[in-house]
Parts: C-alpha cells; structure tokens; sequence
C-alpha cells in the first residue's frame, strides 16, 4: 500500500503533538520511526492507523483519502508494547480472530493459516494454551501472529520488542526482518534505539519533539544527518559535539586544538563562524595513525556492553565517548590518547546544518 | 564487611528430583570482601532468588551459607546487617534528603556528628549536596533512587549492600552516569557489593567478576574478558555480545576436524580425535579469507547490514551438507561482500572456542 501523509498536523488543546509534516512511505518496505519518547511517534502512527483524526492534513491510502476513517473500517494490522491478546481464548483463537471476523474463510482454510503462522512464530508447542499460561516473549509472539493473520496491507508496530530481554529482542527482531522482507505489507516500526533502526534497515523517518526532520533510506540518514538534530537523535551512544569555529584551514577547537578539513563557505557567515564538529564514538581510537589527531584525557568510565567498550574519557576538547570493539579494562582516572582523523568527522553550521559528513567507503544497498 | 560462602541448592516444592524442580542448582561459591559482584541472566534464571537467599529473605531447601566464617543460614535480613536497594525507591516522601539518608545511621544510634560527617560524603559522591535540604517529595524519580542507594551505601559496617536492578527507573541517557558513581562509591568504599540485573551492560561495567545465570545454574564466574574471551558454557558464549557466538557442529576426523562440510587441519590435536563438539567463533572474530585459506570455509552471503559503525554480514556455510549462518562483524574500511556472492570466512584462530555438550574443552 502507498501512504501518503499530506500536511498532518496534530494539536491537543494548547498542545502541539505533531508539527505539520509530509510524508510519503516507501510502499512494500518498512519504515522505521525513530525518535525519543515524546517525539511524536505514537501520535503519528495513530493517525496513520485512523485510530485518531488530524488537526489538520490528509492521509491518502493508494490515492484514496482516508483522513478520520476509523480504524474499524480499514484493513490495519497494529501491534503494541504491552502483549496484548484475548485472555480467555487460547494462543490458536487468538491468531485465527481477525480470519473469523473477516468471515471469508472457511474452517479448514483458517486452521492451516493459523498453523502456518505458528511455525513461522515458534508458537506451535501453545496452540492450545491461554495467553497468561506464556512467558513476555512468547505472548508477544502471539499478538504479532495475530497481527499478520490479517494480511493488512498496512502494519504498524509501536515499539514491539521494548518489553522484552534483550536476547529474546534479537531474536524476534531477526524474525520480524524476514517476515517483512517477504514485502506484502507496507511496514511502520516505531523505536528509540537507534541500533534498532540500522539493524531493520529499509527507511527511516527522524522524529523530534513532533517535527518530522528527515526521511530517507536507513543507512544514508545515518550517513548523512541534515542537521544536529537529526545526528543526535539517530546516534547511540550520542555524537560526540564539540564546539568550535571556521578557520582559514578548518575548525578551530578548544585548546588550540584545530582539524585541517576543506569547509564549503557559507555565504552568510561572518570569519571565524561557529562550527559544531561531530565525531562518532566509532571514529575514536586508541592506536594512532598518520595524519591523526590525538586526544590525550582520562577515563571517567569505560561500559562494556559485551561486543563493545565504550570509554568515556575526559580531554582538552570537553567530555568525549570513544566505542572499542571488544571487552577493555580501564581503570578509573588512568590516562589515555584517543586519535581521530580529520576526514571522519561532521561539521555543522551556525544553523545546526550540516556542512560536511565522513566519505562513505561504500555505496548503499537498501534492498 | 564480610566474605560471603555458599554451599546450597534451592527448590521452591518439597523433594525436588529432576533439574526442573530446583530454582537454584546446586552451587558453592564464595563472595570475596570487599568485592563488587554481578549475577546475570534472563527472567527466571535464579539470580533473584540466590539474591534473597544472600540476603536472608529465602531459606535455602538444602545447604547453607556464612558471613566470614559464621553459619547466617537461618538468619533475618536484619540479623545479617546487610542493605538492600530496590528496582523502586523506598524512601520517606515527608523527609529531606539529608534526612532519608540519616535514617539508615539514626536507627543504630549512630552519634550525631558522626551522622552529619557520613550524610556528607556519601551525597558528596552521589552529587547531592547541592539537594541535601531539600524535601524527597519534589524530586525526580532519577533523583529519589540515588537517594535509595545513598541509604544503602551510608552504613559502613554493612556486612554486605544487595541490588536488586536499581537502575530499571533510571532514564537511559542517565544511566552511565549513575553506573560511574557506583563504580567510584565501590573504589572508595570498598564494600561488598552485589548487583542483580539481565542487562549486560550493567553487569559488565560494574562487576569485577559477574555470575552468568540460566535455569537455576550459575554456568560461568569471571571477568567481563573472560566471559566475552572465553566463554566456558555456550549459554554464555550467546548470551553475552550482540549478536553472540556463533555455533557450528563439528567432529574430529583421520587428520584435522571437519565443520561446515570442510576438512580442516586440528586446531588443537586433542580435537581429532573427538567424536561430535561445536566450534564456536564471535562474529568479532570471524574474518574474510582467501580462498582455501587454512582455517577457512567457503559460504554464500545471505545478508549484508550496514550497521552505521560496522557491517553485520551473514553468510550460509556448509551448505549442501550441514548448512548453518555464520556472522561476521567486519570494519566499514574494508570491501564488504554483497547478498549471494561466495566468500571464505576464517573460523579458526586463536579466539575459537571448542565445546562438548554445552561446556568448553579447549
């Protein structure tokens, strides 16, 4: 299904819930809405989904305007945080529901699909059980077959896996990626993490305090965030940012520091304009290479989440986060270089615009 | 402060018999003095249960264990003298800062100066002096959990502080930064600290040695290195790092081992002469290989995702014979291979972990 949002804009008394916003979802692929908690993203999935009506705006669904139909009388599939499911019918009612509702089924025809679905969820075993007999992940299992027994053209996810241990997220999160994949449904998946996001690929809708503030192909967003904004909402742990000033060969930083960087000239700038560089927790290392900018500082803390050391380290240019792959031990307070290269850093304008991004090493395959 | 010995099982029904019956396996273990420990694992692992067991809120069915030497099996909480934090606050609304975290010391009759000196340095380390007047009512939650674990961290004749996920009400942006302070607090207090959680991170980061959990066992004790460099169970092996280990079957043949439909030469020479076992490598250390390359197999790329600061490539080796997914987290800076293009991966190395029924051998 193609969705289009036309000038949406969402008020709740005095309250501005959504800025108005176009949008145009990528059809048959999933579109990742991604932004903190009160960003909007329920607020514009509820529009979506007709659940709510628009303060103002069109939503159009294949061309046709479907602004304030309510959910009822479209075909819309939803899955929420909370496991929500029918407590006294069992796991195989539960998904067969929105098939008996529909009526254009026949028995047979229904057991298969249920069963069917119960394979591809893992969800075989309880067929016959109630939901409240299931563990978290498993009910929510159910209430995502459920979800896709409706075949609807349009399904919109609102943080589904949030409530879940993260082992069981990755799991589920990979299944969910390959059902999608299969490209029957037009797919709106609502998160604030963004590892989630690039783990889902497809496209990606920034969302901030209920502006939309970019849309495009998940990677290139990530790649190429317009605006600070953008680059602090879609960055886990947070872009490093530092405030500088335009120089006549780059930025200039605190401390004397300054990176050797060809900066576009922006028309409307004074000299010395402020600049924001970004810099990746990924582009700092501790092994020094040629043409490297070091940053001697201590450790405040290093967080080993497993696969990564994220090392939070205090230096000349203010506090920075530095991403190691790996488990590293540091003590607290010990010393250590951090090096960067200027080439891998984002310069922002006075606006917060973006000025310049890292080179890409490849080219990017959104399929 | 006191060093903590276990020796118990646990089950919840009379005459347990099977694994399946127990909450917690049998486990004997020792909590050194002074150290800052760590029990990990997903819902209904045990970890809260052998919390309460340490804090005296469970009787272990079997077993039992000692503070410093003296039997504490069938001793209160209180008798104990241990301090817990919650996943909740538990404070008084009506009181002060100051006050909430006094009352841990008044209730012990603490003298007064004494008092006033601790209040001070314990807020001084959680960065409230600044809030010390200030009546708990009005603060945020992040703010009313750093005073309960102010109130736990106070006593400094504590035989021990118990965390139960103190961080869960914490905004994550927050996070880090209380894991810094409990950090610090434990360098410069020393006390024995133990820490329930199924979150890695925080498990890792604050723990100088964390107990991996599953189904009423604990399967590995160690440092965050060891358990991400040698995981001893395979449990381990996937629980900890995202994505974890990859798993492939295996078994020892004439002249090498044989995995994912290959002959390789034996990593080690004890592994050809085994029967099946599972060769487990981190997607960290998978590498892309030339062809034939000794240690390498050949697979067909399946997925390739660029994960912003690193690509997630999946490939499908073995296939024909024993197919399986081997991920390899591979750096931005190099060639990424593309979905359904054959490449050969390097398995063997020295970060490959060899397990038979679910525990390391070599």
């Amino acid at each position: 299904m193609e969705l289009m949002l036309k000038g949406i804009e969402q008020r709740v008394g005095a309250q501005v819930h959504l800025y108005p916003l176009d949008l145009r979802l990528v059809p048959l692929a999933v579109t990742v809405l991604l932004g903190a908690t009160q960003a909007g993203k329920t607020s514009l999935m509820r529009v979506m989904a007709g659940l709510d009506k628009p303060s103002a705006g069109q939503v159009l669904a294949d061309g046709q305007d479907v602004t304030g139909v309510p959910v009822r009388q479209r075909n819309v599939a939803m899955v929420y945080q909370q496991f929500i499911n029918y407590p006294s019918m069992t796991v195989a009612d539960n998904i067969a529901s929105p098939l008996r509702l529909r009526g254009a089924h026949t028995a047979a025809a229904i057991e298969t699909r249920v069963a069917e679905l119960a394979a591809k969820l893992h969800i075989e075993p309880f067929l016959k059980r109630l939901p409240s007999e299931l563990s978290g992940g498993q009910q929510q299992r159910v209430a995502l077959a459920r979800a896709l027994a409706k075949q609807a053209p349009l399904m919109l996810l609102d943080e589904p896996l949030v409530n879940l241990d993260y082992k069981l997220r990755e799991e589920l999160r990979e299944e969910l990626s390959a059902l999608f994949a299969s490209g029957e449904s037009t797919v709106v998946y609502a998160t604030t993490e963004p590892t989630e996001a690039l783990l889902l690929g497809g496209y990606t809708a920034v969302l901030d305090a209920g502006e939309l503030l970019q849309y495009g192909p998940t990677a290139d967003v990530f790649h190429r965030p317009q605006s600070i904004r953008v680059a602090r909402a879609f960055s886990d742990p947070p872009m490093n940012l530092v405030e500088g000033r335009a120089a006549a060969n780059g930025v200039s930083l605190p401390s004397g520091l300054s990176l050797a960087l060809r900066l576009p000239s922006v028309a409307t700038d004074s000299a010395a304009a402020a600049r924001t560089v970004g810099i990746r927790a990924s582009s700092l290392r501790v092994q020094g290479r040629d043409g490297d900018l070091s940053l001697p500082g201590s450790v405040e803390l290093a967080e080993i989440s497993g696969s990564d050391t994220f090392v939070h380290v205090d230096t000349a240019i203010g506090e920075v986060v530095a991403q190691l792959p790996g488990v590293h031990v540091f003590t607290l307070g010990s010393p250590i270089t951090l090096y960067l290269n200027p080439t891998q850093v984002f310069v922002f304008g006075e606006r917060g615009e973006l000025l310049v991004a890292p080179p890409e090493a490849h080219s990017v395959d959104v399929s | 402060m006191a060093r903590i010995e276990l020796d118990l099982a646990h089950a919840y029904g009379p005459n347990p018999q099977r694994d399946e019956d127990y909450a917690l396996l049998p486990l004997k273990m020792t909590f050194e003095d002074g150290g800052a420990y760590a029990l990990l694992g997903p819902s209904g692992c045990g970890k809260t249960t052998l919390l309460n067991i340490v804090s005296g809120l469970v009787t272990p069915s079997q077993g039992g264990l000692s503070y410093d030497g003296r039997d504490v099996t069938r001793l209160t909480p209180q008798q104990r003298n241990i301090a817990q934090v919650f996943q909740f606050p538990v404070i008084y609304d009506t009181m002060t800062v100051a006050e909430n975290l006094a009352f841990p010391l008044r209730n012990r009759g603490v003298p007064a100066d004494r008092i006033k000196q601790r209040v001070g340095q314990v807020a001084e380390m959680l960065d409230m002096s600044g809030q010390l007047n200030l009546r708990a009512a009005g603060l945020a939650a992040d703010a009313k959990q750093k005073i309960s674990l102010g109130r736990g961290l106070v006593r400094e004749d504590v035989s021990a502080v118990l965390f139960d996920e103190p961080l869960t009400v914490i905004d994550p942006h927050l996070k880090w930064q209380l894991r810094r302070k409990l950090k610090q607090i434990h360098h410069e207090l020393k006390l024995t600290l133990i820490y329930v959680t199924h979150d890695q991170v925080e498990a890792l980061t604050f723990a100088q040695q964390v107990v991996v959990m599953t189904r009423g066992k604990a399967v590995q004790i160690g440092t965050a290195s060891e358990l991400f460099e040698r995981p001893r169970h395979t449990f381990v092996g996937n629980f900890i790092g995202s994505p974890g280990m990859n798993f492939l079957a295996a078994c020892g043949a004439a002249d090498g081992i044989e995995v994912a439909g290959r002959r390789l030469a034996a990593p080690k020479a004890a592994l050809s002469g085994l029967g099946a076992f599972t060769l487990g490598v981190r997607p960290e250390y998978v590498r892309l290989a030339a062809p034939n390359e000794p240690g390498a197999v050949p697979g067909v790329v399946t997925q390739a995702q660029d994960i912003g600061t690193y690509w997630l490539v999946t490939a499908s080796v073995g296939e024909g014979v024993d197919p399986s997914l081997l991920r390899a987290r591979l750096s931005s800076e190099q060639t990424i291979p593309r979905v359904g293009e054959t490449v050969w991966l390097s398995i063997v190395g020295e970060h490959t972990c060899y397990y038979v029924d679910e525990d390391l051998i070599a």
